[in-house]
């Protein structure tokens, strides 16, 4: 099922939740929706699922306008950070919920209901656990759980809100790659929020970055990565060094000299200068390049990371380095960012 | 284990024994001295088995009808903001604070054949005021605040998540609601029912005025206990106390052990 968000808008009493927000979601796909607290990720994830109502704008599930149907009619698989699941049902009836409370005309017989439950619970792997009560699980065994549950209803997309949020990391990293399978067998639209980038670019085949009720950019974990399309991805999406620069007859200029970079389109006058801390070359000598001294090292996972004063005012800049590099405090080390980007200064 | 069991479980039983086990020891002691068939003709005296009848039926019909109305009272308070919520929120606990006999007295002057509803019912030959239904009223007026006050917070706690839940898996209202929250609020509901009924069973000052006390058809145990004790006659008093404790002590054990029995299964506390 294909999914059409078209110009949302979401208001709670004169707090814009949502501004004008368009996405199209493909068939099959499986879609993150990524952003800080606040950014109006899972307004956006409720509206799709009828939980809450737009102030404007449409929802379309395939050719069908979905916007003023209930939560009930539109059938839709919802998981919840905190399972929701019901703790005076057995896990077999908690699965089987959806279909027993189908009006009688399109209720399937109960041994058939018993028969999908236990199919589900098959397929979530928690084969043998039918009797037992969620308080006797684990929480990521009630994630699973909650999950076969949405699956029960045969749901036209899957809508999963800060599905891994409660679980500790090693549960998190398992049930990432076991989401990820489940959804190529399933093959269900899949549209879930988070606010882990790692997650979001290791499960999603594209991940809609959100900020303060926009979208920022909508891209393969590739593109989002790699070709940044404003600060805020620049800055939210993986490590980032910032630079105040000037652009002038097509050079980047720090202060009173050019740092070796072509400005290419960018308009004169004063603009930020976004680069990847990792994406450097150390230059020996330095004609054309960004020259500061070391303040600090740190040693992070395979590298190290070097903090250094630019310039005059002295301002903070990340490079990253091999972890054999030995640089003491007070050196000076020249480099020139490999892929970077400007953005006009605010 | 928790340091401070020692100490702590010596005083509750030493608290025990003051208040409740030593009464009611004495009591027990008291009737044992009757001898069996003493007690036992005390016991089956028509009268008695008519009060207690009364005292009992009235009380487990009050207490089911303060669980109907104590969910609503709780859900509508914990559900919705209105003006005026903390002032009904306040004035649920009146009738723990009200002298009950202030509230008898009340009551009678509305529901007797001459009072503000009492006279528009009188037409119709429906009397409440010195019948049994008069009991009745007055004990839903002294056991709502137990029911309320002991739903609300486990209804407080039920996440609206789950509520969505249901929603999203295609249950209606009334399926939410008769599937999926009721089921959870049964042990609160269990023991607000629970105090309600211990209430009323022994509730004495509110059912005076309004019952009427007619032998056989309005007189209430407590009240017989107090009749006899004026007549100076305490062996049966001690007997019909005796039976009310034994009667009384069942119906709460029972209600206790479903509970336990379900905080077991869902493990959750009532």
């Amino acid at each position: 099922m294909e999914l059409r968000v078209n110009s949302i808008d979401k208001t709670f009493s004169g707090f814009h939740a949502l501004d004008n927000v368009s996405l199209d979601i493909r068939s099959g796909e499986l879609i993150a929706l990524l952003g800080p607290s606040g950014s109006g990720k899972t307004t956006l994830l409720r509206l799709i699922a009828g939980l809450d109502f737009p102030t404007g704008g449409a929802i379309h599930f395939g050719d069908e306008d979905a916007s003023k149907k209930s939560v009930q009619e539109r059938n839709v698989g919802f998981v919840f950070q905190h399972y929701a699941l019901f703790r005076h049902m057995n896990v077999l009836d908690n699965i089987g919920f959806g279909l027993k409370v189908r009006p009688a005309a399109t209720r399937p017989p109960k041994s058939e209901i018993r028969r999908r439950a236990l199919e589900l619970l098959d397929l979530v792997q928690l084969s043998g656990l039918e009797k037992r009560f969620p308080n006797q699980l684990s929480g990521g065994q009630r994630q699973r759980v909650a999950l076969a549950r949405a699956l029960a209803i045969e749901p036209k997309v899957l809508l999963l809100d800060e599905p891994f949020g409660a679980l500790d990391a090693q549960v998190r990293r398992d049930l990432r790659r076991w989401l990820r399978e489940i959804h190529d067998r399933t093959g269900h639209t899949t549209v879930f929020v988070t606010h882990d980038q790692e997650e979001a670019l290791e499960l999603a085949d594209r991940v809609v970055v959100m900020s303060s009720g926009r979208i920022e950019q909508v891209g393969s974990a590739d593109d989002i990565y790699d070709t940044p399309n404003s600060p805020f991805v620049y800055g939210f999406i993986g490590e980032s060094s910032r630079l105040p620069v000037r652009v002038e007859d097509g050079q980047v200029w720090l202060e009173d000299r050019t740092i070796g970079l072509d400005a290419q389109n960018a308009p004169a006058g004063p603009a930020e200068l976004y680069f990847r801390p990792h994406d450097i070359d150390v230059l020996e000598g330095c004609g054309g390049c960004i020259a500061g001294t070391v303040t600090a090292t740190r040693r992070v996972e395979a590298r190290r990371r070097i903090e250094l004063a630019v310039g005059g005012p002295g301002h903070r800049v990340e490079i990253e380095l091999p972890a054999d590099s030995a640089v003491a405090e007070g050196t000076r080390i020249a480099f020139r960012p490999r892929a970077w980007k400007l953005f006009p200064a605010h | 284990m928790i340091p401070g069991f020692g100490i702590t479980f010596g005083f509750t039983i030493f608290y025990l024994s003051l208040l409740i086990l030593i009464p009611l020891a004495g009591l027990g002691w008291r009737s044992a001295s009757l001898g069996w068939a003493e007690f036992w003709r005390l016991a089956t005296d028509p009268r008695v088995l008519a009060a207690l009848r009364t005292s009992f039926w009235t009380s487990a019909f009050a207490a089911t009808v303060n669980v109907v109305f104590g969910v609503i009272v709780a859900w509508v308070l914990v559900r919705y903001r209105f003006p005026g919520r903390r002032l009904i929120d306040a004035a649920v606990d009146l009738p723990f604070a009200l002298p009950t006999a202030v509230a008898g007295i009340a009551l009678t002057a509305i529901y007797a054949p001459n009072g503000w509803i009492g006279q528009w019912l009188q037409p119709y030959d429906i009397r409440i005021a010195y019948t049994p239904t008069g009991i009745v009223i007055a004990l839903i007026f002294i056991g709502l605040p137990f029911v309320v006050r002991t739903v609300q917070p486990v209804m407080e706690e039920i996440s609206r998540e789950v509520e969505e839940a249901a929603a999203t898996l295609g249950a209606n209202r009334f399926q939410t609601v008769w599937r999926v929250i009721l089921p959870g609020l049964l042990p609160a509901i269990l023991t607000g029912f629970a105090l309600a009924f211990g209430r009323a069973v022994g509730e004495y000052g509110s059912v005076l005025f309004i019952a009427g006390n007619i032998p056989f058809v309005s007189e209430i145990a407590p009240l017989l206990i107090v009749i006899r004790l004026e007549e100076f006659n305490y062996a049966a008093a001690t007997a019909i106390g005796a039976i009310m404790l034994v009667l009384a002590f069942v119906v709460l054990l029972t209600i206790n052990l479903i509970q336990a029995w379900s905080r077991r299964r869902f493990g959750y506390g009532g």
